[in-house]
């Protein structure tokens, strides 16, 4: 029995049975938490709409049942008989009525507790208002004119911007994140993120193992299959090291030769002819060490502050505060709670550390600023344990813009100058490059079709392609302009004279005709399908959780 | 159809955009297919048969408001609402479809249409042949897949790539709990048996619930074991799969897509499996699952099974319930033409009873096959016992 001053964590009050709210969205709460759901509440979404107008309508309603706080829906069309074959949200009496006013009614009957505007006025005559309301996300569907601009409005505004395609079999999104964007709670695989510190045990922990292993083997068979694993880990690890110049096991085959000196320490003899402590031991990778993150930036933003202060954590220590959780494994339950405390007080202690660095870098922030903007601002105790806890999965991304806004440079020849054209995927080229070799299974085919069309049918007109079949048209210019990009990243790719880039080609001609035989059409079942990938994303770029799409 | 509120006659005017695509082919679509009018008048005339897994708090009055509600949205479409067992319908009423899109929650009702689907194909009659998509979601992940009964891999060749959670050995949760969910399922399983047997657990009343969280939490207190709440005691004992709106939309329509191509041929559909991923980016990956020869429902061999000869009759049966390849819950057992085990009726259940405590070595020879069937399937499966460890 083990004797120790660790006094077990409260036990949290009884929790009374869950309110009409929790009931309404428990299956979502299971996966965002209150946390997540309080973001998402807080959050008003704008839609600028265009085209058939249905791809942006079904993400809405993938964000207004989960309880979204507000959205406006801006669309200059009045609905017209073929908008009733495509979009759920409209009814005969909508004919002839504002296309957003009338999906934003609804879309409202889904959730009442979230609020709807539709305002029928041109994307254009409201992109020049739009300083006057403050949005949590915006997005765009194109083919649009304004991609360019809005763009530059939301790197500087720091909003992250959505801008989604959906015509016809094909579509596709694009997300331009603020410049830095990062996620502390990431939902890494729980099997991934216990670090249990095996080869830095600190001395509450060494001392537990040595009183539970100190006399293995005069233990009854029940005492010495009930010994949690980490223990035994612990103590083969110093029987390693007192062979091994005080060092764990370095290589594959070293590391193996410990798990048979592990495995080699069960008892057979019992009735079950093994012993699942011993199993989880020899299974268990103690080896993996901490990551390490560090970084220096000053930029004052609870992010960094906090960051800094963990960076300074890793620097005294070399490694990270302990997250504090403990797998399940085969043990007795005093013992397993008793090594669960012993975690968790060290995850506590690592904290306090962690938080009185933040409080000190906050004071010297406010001694030096000469005027402090808000004396008593300090970062919520729960923000620095969240990071401490994840500190090994906190992921920062940095936006960048999208690639979709340098299209209009030139309006009159698509994918403008052919200097500029080569430059523009400097940075993206190196990992395009792997498209190459992906060939059948690229995705860049529709990636350049989309941005050819963008570049021919971005129009500030609400549906100029119903009045006659344009695309068609366009069919040569289309394939001309992606079959040009695709020459260029080649190049830029580095990928020798002549890379095989026929599938590519024949791809890329292909994904066109099906452009031209969509002649402007979202079908529904594609646009409710993006839709659904478009609204994952952007509650997870809402809740700042999980991991969104890194890409543009 | 009746005339809009404008006073115009509804016109085809209203598919403007789906006609782009039943009349003209893409570079993808078949070569054989002829876009036009008779797509048009045969994608008119499908019958689709969607099932929707019935939560309890929807009735039956909701099912069909929600049918009347998407007749009047979606005008020329015909919904009938059917409550009921899947089980109670016969093979002339799942004939009358041309594609069959499943939105199960549990795993028994996917095998068993999968069987139904599979034993109805009648190579003389094309007729009874049945398309069938099936999708299915957890959190930001989810999966879609096309079934052609008889020709392609069947939901039984797939089984083991749905196996169920690692139940909690009972002696953990009895003597040595260390989770809250332990002390969740203590009160599940053990103490309402010991002091509610009269009451039938139903999970969905808030008095049960709460008589379970408090009995979790008591034990919790006892092993000072911390965590348990109200919504983890639910989520347990109602096996909770979080669930939301964008995944179910994604899987919802890729299920939608497949069968409006299966039903158009304006182009080609999965073949024939699709997983989705959100949790970190977007993951997507397509691949063909392969026919089993030994699957019990499509293939026609016995499927391999390793068992230890020396485990009784009951512990082997007890194992179908967990092993991947099986999740048989009451399995019936025989050898031959001789009953091995047999729950029902009670009198030959009594007859074979003895059998239980019997090793297996004692009652079969290493590859024997057997036959198992069980209350919750209509066919019998195969097993062939290969004795190992
Ligand atoms: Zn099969």
């Amino acid at each position: 029995m083990a004797a120790s001053a660790t006094t077990p964590p409260p036990l949290q009050p009884p929790s009374q049975a869950p309110t009409a709210k929790e009931r309404k969205y428990d299956r979502q709460l299971r996966l965002w938490a209150a946390s997540g759901q309080q973001a998402l509440e807080n959050a008003k979404i704008l839609l600028l709409n265009s085209g058939p107008g249905v791809v942006g309508v079904e993400t809405l309603k993938n964000l207004i049942l989960p309880g979204v706080g507000s959205f406006t829906i801006v669309d200059e069309a009045l609905v017209e008989e073929e908008d009733l074959g495509v979009n759920f949200f409209l009814t005969e009496d909508s004919l002839g009525k504002s296309r957003a006013e009338e999906c934003t009614t609804l879309l409202r009957e889904l959730n009442p507790e979230v609020e709807g505007h539709g305002v029928r006025t041109s994307i254009d005559e409201y992109v020049k208002t739009l300083h006057q309301e403050r949005y949590t996300l915006i997005l765009l569907i194109g083919p649009s004119p304004h991609v360019q601009q809005l763009s530059k409005y939301c790197s500087k505004t720091s909003i992250p911007l959505f801008y989604v395609h959906s015509l016809g079999f094909y579509s596709h999104f694009s997300i331009q994140l603020p410049h830095q964007f990062p996620i502390v709670d990431t939902h890494p695989d729980p099997a991934s993120t216990q670090d249990l510190r095996l080869l830095n045990p600190w001395p509450e922990l060494s001392d537990y193992a040595k009183e539970k292993t100190s006399n293995l083997d005069s233990l009854s068979d029940h005492d010495h299959g009930h010994i949690p694993y980490l223990l035994l880990l612990l103590h083969y690890l110093e029987e390693w090291k007192a062979s091994h110049n005080d060092l764990p096991p370095q290589n594959y085959s070293e590391k193996k030769e410990f798990k048979d000196l592990v495995t080699a320490g069960a008892r057979t003899s019992n009735p079950e002819g093994g012993e699942e402590n011993y199993d989880e031991a020899a299974a268990a990778n103690p080896l993996s060490p901490s990551t390490t993150s560090s970084s220096s930036s000053h930029n004052p933003s609870n992010f960094w502050l906090i960051a800094n202060a963990i960076s300074r954590f890793h620097s005294t220590h070399h490694v990270l505060p302990l997250p504090g959780a403990l797998p399940d494994m085969k043990a007795q339950s005093r013992d397993y709670i008793h090594l669960q405390n012993i975690y968790k007080s060290k995850a506590r202690q690592d904290l306090a550390e962690v938080i009185a660095t933040v409080r000190s870098t906050e004071q010297r922030l406010r001694q030096n600023h000469p005027n402090p903007p808000n004396t008593d601002a300090m970062i919520d105790e729960r923000e620095i344990e969240a990071f401490c806890k994840g500190a090994a999965f906190v992921k920062l991304i940095h936006g960048r813009p999208l690639m979709f806004a340098n299209i209009f440079d030139d309006p009159q020849t698509p994918g403008g100058a052919k200097e500029e054209e080569a430059t523009e995927w400097q940075d993206s080229a190196p990992s395009l490059a792997m498209e190459f070799h992906m060939q059948e299974e690229s995705l860049l085919p529709i990636y350049l079709a989309f941005r050819a069309y963008d570049g021919i049918f971005a129009n500030p007109r609400p549906r100029p392609w119903l009045k006659k079949p344009v695309v068609a048209e366009k069919q040569k210019s289309m394939e001309q302009h992606a079959l040009a990009d695709l020459d260029d990243i080649a190049k830029m790719a580095g990928l020798g004279e002549k890379p095989d880039t026929a599938v590519l080609q024949k791809n890329i001609r292909d994904v066109v005709a099906e452009f031209v035989r969509a002649d402007g059409a979202e079908l529904h079942n594609i646009s409710a399908l993006t839709g659904g990938m478009v609204a994952q994303e952007v509650i997870k770029v809402v809740t700042k959780q999980y991991v969104p799409v890194d890409a543009t | 159809m009746s005339a809009l509120p404008n006073g115009l006659e509804p016109s085809r005017k209203r598919w403007t955009y789906l006609d782009n695509f039943l009349t003209k082919a893409g570079p993808g679509s078949d070569e054989q297919w002829v876009p036009g009018e008779e797509t048009i008048t045969s994608l008119e005339k499908s019958k689709v048969l969607q099932f929707l897994f019935r939560e309890a708090d929807v009735g039956n009055s909701k099912a069909e408001v929600a049918a009347a509600f998407v007749e009047k949205r979606v005008r020329g479409v015909k919904i009938t609402p059917y409550n009921g067992k899947i089980q109670d319908k016969d093979e002339e009423y799942y004939k009358q479809f041309h594609v069959i899109v499943c939105g199960l929650d549990s795993i028994e009702a996917r095998r068993w249409i999968n069987a139904t689907l599979v034993e109805m194909v009648d190579p003389e009659d094309s007729e009874s042949f049945k398309p069938f998509v099936d999708g299915g979601t957890e959190g930001f992940k989810g999966q879609a897949r096309v079934i052609l009964p008889t020709m392609t891999s069947c939901i039984e060749c797939q089984l083991d790539m749905h196996a169920p959670r690692a139940a909690v050995p009972l002696c953990t949760l009895a003597t040595i709990p260390r989770q809250p969910a332990h002390c969740i399922e203590w009160a599940h399983i053990i103490a309402w048996e010991e002091h509610r047997k009269a009451d039938i657990l139903d999970t969905d009343d808030p008095e049960h619930i709460t008589w379970l969280y408090e009995k979790a939490l008591a034990r919790a207190q006892e092993f000072n074991i911390p965590g348990v709440t109200y919504s983890m005691t639910q989520g347990v004992v109602k096996n909770i799969i979080p669930a939301i709106a964008s995944t179910n939309a994604i899987i919802a329509a890729s299920c939608c897509n497949e069968a409006f191509k299966i039903l158009t041929n304006t182009n080609p559909f999965l073949n024939n499996y699709m997983m989705y991923s959100g949790d970190e980016g977007v993951y997507t990956y397509t691949f063909e699952n392969e026919k089993k020869d030994d699957c019990p429902v499509c293939g026609n061999l016995a499927r391999n099974i390793m068992v230890n000869p020396d485990v009784t009759l009951q512990e082997f049966l007890d194992s179908l319930g967990e092993r991947p390849e099986a999740q048989l819950k009451k399995p019936s057992i025989s050898s031959g033409d001789r009953t091995l085990y047999i729950r029902f009726p009670q009198s030959l259940e009594e007859h074979s009873k003895p059998n239980l405590e019997k090793k297996l070595k004692d009652l079969v020879s290493d590859g024997d096959e057997v036959g198992v069937s069980d209350p919750a399937f209509q066919i019998s499966f195969k097993f062939r016992l290969v004795f190992g460890p």
